[in-house]
């Protein structure tokens, strides 16, 4: 297999200006020309692009996704292989990531979780995103769009978007080099058979409407777990459609820099073998969750795993999937660790999951998403802020006469993230 | 800083009244610290001064702790302490179940800081409830010396307003809560590290403790169903057009109820989807195919039973606390017993 090689660009600056470019650290975009790309969408009617900096007074609700620009220096190889081109496998030659910068996707609500990013105040150190500067794409789709076409419509935008701002990384000078060695599996086996095997399983939720993620363009409703490698998780391959409540689902950025991924390739060939990553659909069926994680274990005793990380994408139902996994995987003699987050109530006294087994004994949680917080106003609200009341973390009376919102951290973007991108934990106290 | 005036509260035994022989002793108040009591001044750096102990025997304890109560926050009332600290208990049960029933009492009725202290198998821990600090101590009073201090920190800091650190850090027993916190490292690496003890077959500390949660055993079934009243719910979150009651999207405060007396089926635009955990569409479509109104009606036509109830409970079953959870069913629970209600068929997304 073909060597992996991510190219990082920090951006320190992003500005509009006559020509969409990256130099010196600095992105300028052509609002106008980013704006026809979108418009050749012929379902969007208008699209406002705004700018949202780490320490500015702007309110971003309600975010559907976050994706990184992303560009690729192969040939006419897009960054998300399967939802405008062809499928082609990622993971392999080299990308270029515009890091520090989001394109953060927003618009008329279509379902109830979508979230919030405040770019400073209280509600900016529950969130990565705060610290990014987001090009923000307010979508307005025509008329007459039943709820999927919307949601399909901004979620391609967004994506369309972090395409058309990756490309004018490609010629840029890069900071950071992230290289994965192409190894087959031969290749890992055969490193050092000293050290346990290790392989991910990253759920990813396919559950309808806004609890969809697409693995190279196809919805994962249809999918087994797919094996890969770890430079494919991180190249576009998987995309959000928005899944579960804003504080844990995984957007598209979350799966582009999947942190879990990250921190195994840091141990990989020193303290374990990094044999790769399952990703694997959660579907609201019993009947489904049973065939998804039989599956999924057969796979980790065929490519001889001996430990085991499962890293949960939203809640409630996908527990279910998450502890039926981890006690036919312990059953087997298979190490196992989850990583979760809780829903304990606003007191932190509720259990905080919705499924349990005494196999489980190794947990790593994200946080409380109950926890409420008093969110000062800001001066400018990109979206529509009434929508506070009505997204998962907030309730009537959540935006208050004073444009302060009381609300639970659900309701920020990526707060409990579940691939533990952020430091956020819980103590029994 | 300002003293702290507190309360005290012991058994017959240590507020050196008797042994088991005056275990009956109703309760007693009186000025100043008595026994261990009198070393408490120094032990907290002078913060904390006894100015009231009360003294009661832990078998009249046991069998009028209602009694005790009351005189107990009649006292502690009329004292106006900023703090009220009972025991340590260690493993005495009969003390401890009245030092933390006292504890809890006071909190919550007056609004007065409580601790005590005492071993963790002591059903004194259960009833001190979740606002009131428990000290961990061995089960006998050998372990005062060591015990004491801790109990007297946490209560200086309750009463200046100070941040009370971990169980760990502090001594005192968990309460059922979990609190947010930062930690060092992001929650990848964490499970990286955890991982790698585990397969390593060193020592490692979950997070999170699998919680354990009540068992519903299954009611008896129903011997004559064409008599019978049936009711219909659901936790999908079907309510009437507009969501009057705002029932939330997620993590519902409330459970409602609404009319379908007289309703054959549940029309587009008249019902809708409140819930937030699914894809809505099919259900706004035909709410009936969340909570089946249509088909009760025809079996009701049928005499498949004798009535439909007429109202049905809600509330939306996404990500909502387990303990709210538990609420909304025993209330709901009890509303349908009382209006005749024999069976009920509960929905579920």
């Amino acid at each position: 297999m073909e060597e992996f090689i991510l190219r990082k660009i920090s951006i320190r600056e992003v500005k509009t200006g006559e020509y969409t470019e990256v130099k010196k650290g600095c992105l300028t975009i052509n609002i106008d020309d980013l704006a026809r790309t979108l418009l050749e969408d012929r379902h969007i009617r208008s699209v406002d692009i705004r700018l949202a900096r780490p320490g500015e007074s702007i309110r971003i609700v309600p975010v559907k996704d976050v994706i990184e620009p992303r560009g690729r220096i192969s040939g006419n190889e897009s960054p998300f292989p399967g939802v405008f081109s062809d499928p082609h496998v990622a993971g392999e030659g080299v990308t270029v990531s515009l890091d520090g910068v989001c394109v953060v996707t927003t618009g008329k609500m279509v379902n109830f979780q979508e979230g919030l990013i405040d770019m400073s105040g209280p509600g900016a150190e529950f969130s990565t995103f705060s610290r990014k500067s987001n090009v923000v794409l307010v979508i307005e789709p025509t008329d007459g769009l039943g709820k999927h076409e919307h949601e399909r419509v901004v979620r391609m935008a967004g994506l369309r978007a972090a395409a058309y701002l990756g490309q004018a990384g490609i010629s840029a000078e890069w900071d950071e080099e992230l290289r994965i060695p192409g190894q087959d599996l031969p290749d890992l086996y055969k490193a050092d058979p000293s050290l346990p095997r290790v392989l991910y399983v990253c759920q990813v939720i396919a559950e309808g409407l806004l609890h969809d993620n697409y693995i190279y363009g196809l919805n994962a409703q249809g999918s087994f777990p797919v094996l890969m490698t770890p430079g494919e998780v991180l190249d576009g391959s998987v995309v959000s459609g928005n899944c579960a409540a804003p504080c844990h689902k995984h957007t598209t950025y979350h799966h582009q820099n999947n942190p879990i991924v990250e921190d195994l390739l840091k141990e990989h060939g020193r303290t374990l073998v990094f044999l790769g990553v399952l990703v694997t659909p959660v579907k609201t069926a019993l009947v489904e969750k049973v065939r998804i994680c039989t599956q999924a274990f057969k796979m980790a005793r065929m490519l001889g795993a001996q430990g085991v990380i499962i890293s949960e994408d939203g809640g409630g139902n996908p527990e279910n999937d998450l502890m039926l996994l981890d006690r036919l995987l312990e059953k087997a003699g298979i190490r196992t660790v989850l990583v979760t987050d809780e829903y304990a109530g606003s007191d932190g006294a509720s259990p905080g999951l919705a499924d349990s087994t005494p196999e489980a004994d190794a947990v790593v949680t994200n946080g409380n998403g109950n926890q409420r917080v008093i969110l000062p106003p800001m001066e400018t609200v990109l979206g529509c802020p009434e929508c506070i009341d009505r997204i998962t973390g907030g309730h009537s009376g959540s935006l208050r006469p004073d444009g302060s919102v009381d609300m639970e951290i659900a309701g920020i973007m990526g707060s409990t993230n579940e691939l533990g991108l952020e430091n956020l934990m819980t103590v029994a106290m | 800083m300002a003293t702290i005036r507190a309360v005290h509260y012991l058994n017959q035994f240590f507020g050196q009244i008797g042994g088991e022989d005056m275990a009956n002793l109703p309760p007693r108040i009186i000025d100043g610290p008595v026994g261990f009591g009198t070393t408490i001044k120094a032990a907290s750096g002078d913060r904390i001064e006894i100015v009231k102990t009360i003294i009661c025997g832990d078998n009249y304890a046991a069998e009028n702790i209602e009694k005790l109560k009351e005189s107990v926050l009649e006292w502690v009332s009329g004292s106006s302490p900023q703090l009220f600290i009972a025991g340590p208990a260690f493993g005495a049960g009969r003390y401890g179940m009245a030092s933390g029933s006292l504890c809890s009492a006071v909190k919550k009725e007056l609004g007065i800081h409580a601790v005590t202290a005492m071993h963790p198998v002591n059903p004194g821990v259960e009833l001190a409830g979740r606002e009131v600090f428990v000290i961990e101590t061995k089960d006998s009073a050998q372990d005062l010396r060591r015990s004491l201090p801790l109990m007297l920190g946490i209560g200086v800091r309750l009463v200046d307003g100070l941040p009370v650190g971990s169980p760990q850090e502090e001594g005192y027993l968990p309460r059922g809560v979990r609190i947010n916190v930062r930690a060092p490292k992001r929650g990848s690496s964490r499970a990286v590290d955890m991982l790698l003890k585990k397969l390593a077959g060193e020592p490692f500390e979950t997070e999170l403790p699998m919680p354990t949660y009540d068992r519903v055993h299954p009611a008896p079934p129903l011997m004559d169903l064409a008599r019978a009243v049936i009711a219909i719910g659901t936790e999908g979150g079907i309510v009437p057009r507009g969501n009057p009651d705002r029932i939330e999207a997620h993590n519902a405060s409330k459970w409602c109820r609404y009319d379908i007396a007289g309703v054959d089926g549940l029309q587009e635009g008249d019902y809708e989807v409140a819930h937030g955990g699914f894809d809505p569409v099919a259900a706004n479509k035909d709410p009936d195919r969340v909570l089946p109104l249509d088909a009760a009606r025809i079996l009701e036509r049928e005499g498949r039973f004798r009535k439909l109830n007429d109202w049905y409970p809600v509330t939306v079953g996404n990500v909502t606390a387990v303990r709210s959870a538990e609420k909304y069913g025993r209330e709901m629970g009890e509303a349908l017993k009382n209006e005749g209600v024999q069976g009920v068929i509960l929905t579920s997304t």
